[in-house]
């Protein structure tokens, strides 16, 4: 199946992965073993890592904090940021890290239930590990949009039933 | 005493009310109805359009405009339809209406003498009939046919022309059936048209909306612009229905006439509107792009699905309706459309409301989510077994 096709395959799933193989054969016009030829090799390749459901916690959970940190490290000869990323990556805490440009060098973002045990984590694993020079911790008060998409989106299908 | 009823202007009472409306009234009321039966986008408008709207507002944008529109937006709408190898004037040759709508008001008014004919290739989009008649002419319709995939072809229309013939009304991509012509259908028609010296109205509103081939103007072909009102909009493409902005493309010894009748009945376009239609024609290509893709997937959906249940339907190559044929359930089109909305809470439109060769097929949106249809889908199957 060529890139552009996969490509297609992939918008669809991303927005929602739980089209099945049928549907999604259906909307481009292929064949559905092809289509299921193609997720299979994206699966294998690491293209798609996962299929998940975008969640509004705020809306289940009220204790729930998400921290993000900004961490200044110092770069280590041979692996560069990759070693300590790595170290603080493996963190079940950690649900994002990325090595930004600009005024620090990784982005952490940690989930905990609690501030206390954000600010524990913070603390006493984040700022002990070795090269890490320093850390800021923003925390979060409000999800808007994540992922693409609005969360408590007000805008529904104004539409009249029958139109010309 | 005559009652007000019969002082009211004859050529109004004795207009038909749209047989869109009795249907409408009765899918309005229910709950729970899924709508196959909307001839407008899924979409909001791209938030940069209407970001833009709000902004111009701030900046205190809310006069009147030049009659023929902002000339920005005049320069815009002809940069936008040398894409589809077109050239207007943008100062001459362009006017921005509301909406297709008053554009194809416009430029039947201005083509039509009392009593000349005008040829409607059918199933048509509703309001052409109603039009031409308000316009004083008569209503001449062209029946096409689903063996030929709803293209209009010359011996169809040849068979129709008469000496009081004078305008020929296409819609292509077309509302209700979704055929597009070729560049050799409409050089054979162009033809017809020249030899019989008609006029051409072009309403090519869903020319971004053609998922075969590449959209062609008949203003483009040879000798056919000095005989050629091209009506167009934002309605569809960008998704714009309620910003009621449309143009008229047409030279300048046809224009500056419809622009007389514009200037007394509208005076200019809302300048919101004409904002907004500019940054989208500007910056919207993305947001167009991504659309007229899902439409696309929709459209191969709804097909195979409403094959599957047994009922035939030709391959829509444009717009965003599919017009399967119901005659194999026995029920007229009113009648599988009326029994769907009940029994099924599905909305469709019955064919025979775009015109008497509509009967027996009936208009399904798919401008609506991928669940949606395929909840449609299963709904309307249920309905078809129903019946046997
Ligand atoms: C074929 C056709 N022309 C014109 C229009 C009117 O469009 P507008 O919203 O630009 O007035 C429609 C709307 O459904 C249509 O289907």
């Amino acid at each position: 199946m060529d890139k552009k096709r996969k490509l297609e395959i992939l918008h669809l799933l991303h927005e929602n992965s739980r089209l099945s193989v049928e549907t999604i054969a259906d909307m481009l016009g292929e064949d559905p073993q092809e289509v299921a030829q193609a997720i299979a090799e994206m699966e294998r390749d690491h293209v798609i890592l996962r299929y998940s459901a975008v969640v509004n916690w705020d809306k289940v959970e009220s204790q729930r904090v998400t921290a993000v940190i900004d961490v200044k490290v110092t770069p280590q000869r041979e692996v560069g940021f990759d070693a300590i990323a790595e170290r603080i990556y493996r963190f079940p805490e950690v649900s994002a890290v990325y090595l930004m440009s600009g005024s620090f060098d990784l982005q952490v973002i940690v989930e905990g239930r609690h501030i206390k045990e954000v600010a524990q984590f913070v603390s006493q694993k984040l700022s002990t590990i070795e090269h890490v020079n320093s850390t800021t911790t923003h925390f979060l008060l409000k999800t808007y949009k994540s992922d693409g998409v609005i969360f408590d989106d007000q805008e529904g299908d104004q539409r009249l039933v029958i139109s010309p | 005493m005559s009652t007000i009823h019969e002082r009211l202007s004859p050529v109004v009472r004795n207009l038909p009310p749209s047989g869109i409306r009795r249907f409408f009234d009765l899918a309005n009321q229910m709950e729970d109805v899924i709508s196959l039966g909307v001839g407008e986008p899924d979409f909001v408008t791209p938030w940069r359009v209407r970001e833009a709207c709000y902004y111009s507002l701030e900046q205190g944008y809310t006069s009147y405009t030049s009659n023929h529109g902002l000339p920005e937006l005049r320069e815009a709408i002809a940069a936008y339809l040398e894409n589809f190898h077109l050239q207007y004037d943008p100062m001459k040759e362009l006017v921005i209406t509301i909406g297709g709508s008053e554009a194809i008001d416009i430029a039947l008014r201005t083509l039509i003498c009392p009593g000349d004919e005008v040829l409607i290739p059918e199933p048509a989009y509703v309001s052409y009939r109603p039009c031409a008649i308000l316009a004083g002419a008569v209503p001449v319709g062209v029946e096409t046919r689903a063996d030929d995939d709803f293209r209009l072809t010359a011996e169809l229309l040849r068979e129709r022309i008469t000496p009081r013939s004078k305008v020929l009304i296409l819609c292509f991509p077309n509302n209700p059936t979704g055929a597009i012509m070729s560049e050799d259908d409409l050089r054979s028609i162009a033809q017809v048209v020249i030899e019989h010296d008609l006029f051409v109205i072009s309403d090519e509103i869903y020319a971004e909306l053609t998922y075969e081939g590449k959209h062609v103007s008949i203003a483009s072909l040879p000798g056919m612009k000095e005989r050629t009102i091209l009506v167009s909009g934002m309605s569809k493409a960008f998704a714009m229905t309620g910003w009621r902005i449309g143009y008229a493309a047409a030279p300048e010894e046809i224009l500056s006439e419809m622009v007389k009748i514009h200037q007394y009945t509208i005076l200019c376009a809302p300048i919101m509107g004409q904002k907004a239609a500019l940054e989208a024609l500007k910056h919207g290509q993305v947001e167009k792009k991504h659309m007229v893709e899902r439409y696309n997937q929709r459209r191969r959906l709804i097909v195979k699905g409403l094959r599957e249940i047994g009922l035939a339907c030709h391959e829509p190559k444009g717009a965003f309706y599919a017009f399967p044929d119901i005659r194999s359930t026995g029920l007229t089109s009113e009648q599988f459309a009326e029994g769907l909305l009940r029994y099924g809470k599905v909305a469709v439109v019955p064919g025979n409301v775009f015109g008497e060769c509509g009967e027996g097929f009936v208009r399904c949106s798919y401008a609506t989510s991928v669940d949606q249809i395929q909840r449609a889908l299963e709904r309307i199957d249920r309905f078809v077994q129903s019946l046997k």
